[in-house]
């Protein structure tokens, strides 16, 4: 366990003692660099942050949660970003990857909280159950939230994986039985980085990482605490396929020639114009591709409740109280139609209600009438 | 010789400004709408055609944000003229809080959209500019526009360089996201649509009722009135 060394390595000390190269190294910060958007002056920054800091002390919780978040994390394109900070950044705790198990990894979790009290980055993957005092998710025989509260009393920040610790995800779809409840609803008094995804991207995880690490300091955040490197834009404003929106070119059925062809997914469902993320310029598995590549639409699993956003593979969502295949188009044409149709009661009743009046002033026109010649 | 004089003044109501604001807002509204309807589900026109040669639906899009900053700044330029403008298209008009408004509110109700004949006909209920009920639905109106400009531009901030639609970005995270702003963009669509077509039929319908120049005083500016109405000097907007 790292927290018994006196003095812990820097990244760059326990990257060479891996096996790296120098080379390697530079590689690696370079990569970074492009990731966070940074200049070329950057580059050097970032190395000389990791030689020259020690190394994070880590606790990952898991709370409600499947645990794509650590596998999207360890399967970042560069081999450095998982060694970095899976074997190398201190991850003093975290259930699914740590050697030591029962009473051995909470005395760990204990220590470092004591040890690197104001210093050490909470990361959370999974929601944490707040319905019957939270006995929906247990660790080590306290609830999840009991734990988020001790291990957030003493971090410096947190940084909530993925859509369950950010948003909810699936287990807060309607009707959340669970009551299951992200990081950001519980923690009001530190900051919060929001990485959503189910999983979040790989890379976008360990820039995130990085830059806390090179900068001391957490990444730019936009108005709902996610990074700006990384969600600034729609999956739609850099997806390959935007020309084929540009040109009216959709995919009306998945089996079709448009879909064939590898038009645009915007008419069979995909969320990618509602949905902020980088799966269009740094993809998944290596860059090798995304769903919408892979001819799926996006589901918009960055956003919030996107369970609850309406059918996968329909561009109109539900209205919501108008019954299952009500969308928005449905109810309004229905409901022009009622006025219409209204206006077109009240145009006959007024012929009979006002026929008086009305036959008045048509009389006293055509008296007017025969007036002229 | 008729029984009844009818004896109309003309009534100069709808100032030059009010009615190109208008026109304006109505060609932006269909605009708009016609494109917005296309956005949300665009047909299969250019199926068979090569993305090289095509360019329609950026075009759409386009048009659709041209005549959103066009319906926008004429509606600025509408709330600039109702401090500016005569009495019939001063601010005050659209709010039913003094008492005449309300009674003539009630009037209307009454008489218009219930189809109720009042035994004692009263001139100071004869409306020269807006009746109160129509003043308070573009009231209505107003609002509900307003919130159209706020999701629109919300969504359309992200790609925006300018500091305009940057002002509404604050829009997104209020409804936690994309999807949500969206949805409530399309519903409110569809209230314009309700709002124009009882706009249109009622216009139509006191222009055939009362013959005092409802539809085309939108195009010359001018209504008719009753001498005595005139005379009554009771106006809804003294």
């Amino acid at each position: 366990m790292s927290i018994s060394k006196k003095k812990p390595d820097t990244y760059y000390e326990s990257i060479i003692k891996n096996g790296f190269s120098r080379r390697d190294f530079m590689k690696f910060t370079a990569f970074m660099a492009a990731y966070l958007g940074y200049e070329t002056s950057a580059i050097g920054q970032i190395s000389e942050a990791l030689k020259t800091t020690p190394r994070l002390p880590i606790i990952w919780e898991h709370y409600q949660e499947c645990t794509c978040c650590s596998e999207s994390f360890i399967r970042t394109d560069h081999p450095i970003v998982a060694d970095i900070i899976l074997d190398k950044v201190s991850l003093d705790y975290t259930l699914t990857l740590m050697a030591a198990s029962g009473h051995q990894a909470e005395a760990a979790k204990k220590a470092t909280m004591e040890k690197y009290k104001g210093e050490y980055i909470l990361c959370v993957e999974g929601s944490v159950p707040m319905g019957e005092d939270g006995i929906y998710c247990c660790v080590a025989g306290k609830t999840a939230l009991q734990q988020l509260q001790e291990a957030a009393a003493g971090a410096k920040a947190i940084i909530a994986w993925g859509s369950c610790a950010s948003s909810g995800c699936v287990q807060s779809a309607k009707p959340n039985p669970t009551n299951a409840t992200p990081i950001h609803k519980i923690i009001t008094d530190k900051p919060i980085i929001r990485v959503p995804g189910c999983p979040p991207i790989g890379e976008v995880m360990a820039g995130v990482i990085v830059h806390v690490i090179a900068f001391g300091k957490l990444p730019e955040l936009d108005r709902q605490g996610r990074p700006k490197a990384f969600y600034a834009k729609r999956v739609h404003d850099s997806c390959y396929r935007r020309p084929y929106f540009d040109a009216g070119l959709f995919v009306e059925e998945f089996d079709d020639e448009a879909a064939k062809k590898g038009h645009c997914l915007y008419k069979v469902g995909c969320k990618g114009p509602v949905t902020y993320n980088s799966c269009g310029s740094i993809k998944w598995n290596n860059g090798v591709s995304y769903p919408i590549q892979s001819g799926h639409g996006c589901f918009g699993c960055s956003e919030d409740n996107f369970w609850d956003n309406g059918p996968i593979y329909e561009r109109l969502t539900n209205v919501p109280g108008f019954g299952i295949e009500a969308n928005a188009d449905k109810v309004g044409m229905v409901a022009a139609g009622v006025v219409a149709g209204a206006a077109a009661g009240h145009a006959i009743a007024s012929t009979m209600s006002k026929r008086k009046e009305h036959k008045e002033r048509v009389d006293s026109g055509k008296d007017v009438e025969k007036q002229v010649d | 010789m008729t029984t009844i004089s009818h004896e109309y003044k003309r009534v100069f109501v709808w100032e030059v400004p009010v009615r190109i604001f208008h026109w304006v807002n109505f060609l932006a509204l269909f605009a708009l709408i016609a494109t917005g309807i296309l956005i949300g589900n665009p047909p299969a026109l250019m199926s068979g055609a090569e993305a090289t040669n095509q360019y329609w639906f950026g075009i759409n899009r386009f048009i659709h944000f041209a005549a959103g900053y066009i319906f926008t700044l004429n509606l600025v330029y509408r709330v600039f003229w109702s401090f500016m403008g005569n009495k019939y298209a001063n601010w005050k008009v659209f709010f039913p809080f003094s008492k005449k408004r309300r009674k003539n509110m009630g009037h209307v109700l009454k008489s218009d959209i219930l189809l109720q004949n009042p035994k004692n006909s009263d001139f100071s209920n004869i409306s020269v500019g807006h009746n109160a009920v129509a003043s308070f639905s573009y009231l209505v109106f107003f609002i509900l526009v307003l919130a159209q400009i706020a999701t629109g531009f919300a969504l359309y901030a992200d790609n925006a360089t300018w500091w305009f639609p940057k002002l509404f970005a604050w829009v997104v995270p209020l409804f936690g996201g994309d999807a949500l702003v969206r949805l409530v963009h399309h519903i409110l669509m569809w209230f314009v649509i309700i709002f124009s077509i009882v706009h249109v039929y009622l216009v139509f319908y006191h222009d055939w009722l009362e013959g005092r120049g409802e539809v085309s005083s939108m195009f010359g500016g001018f209504k008719f009135v009753r001498k005595e109405r005139v005379d009554t000097k009771k106006d809804l907007n003294d």
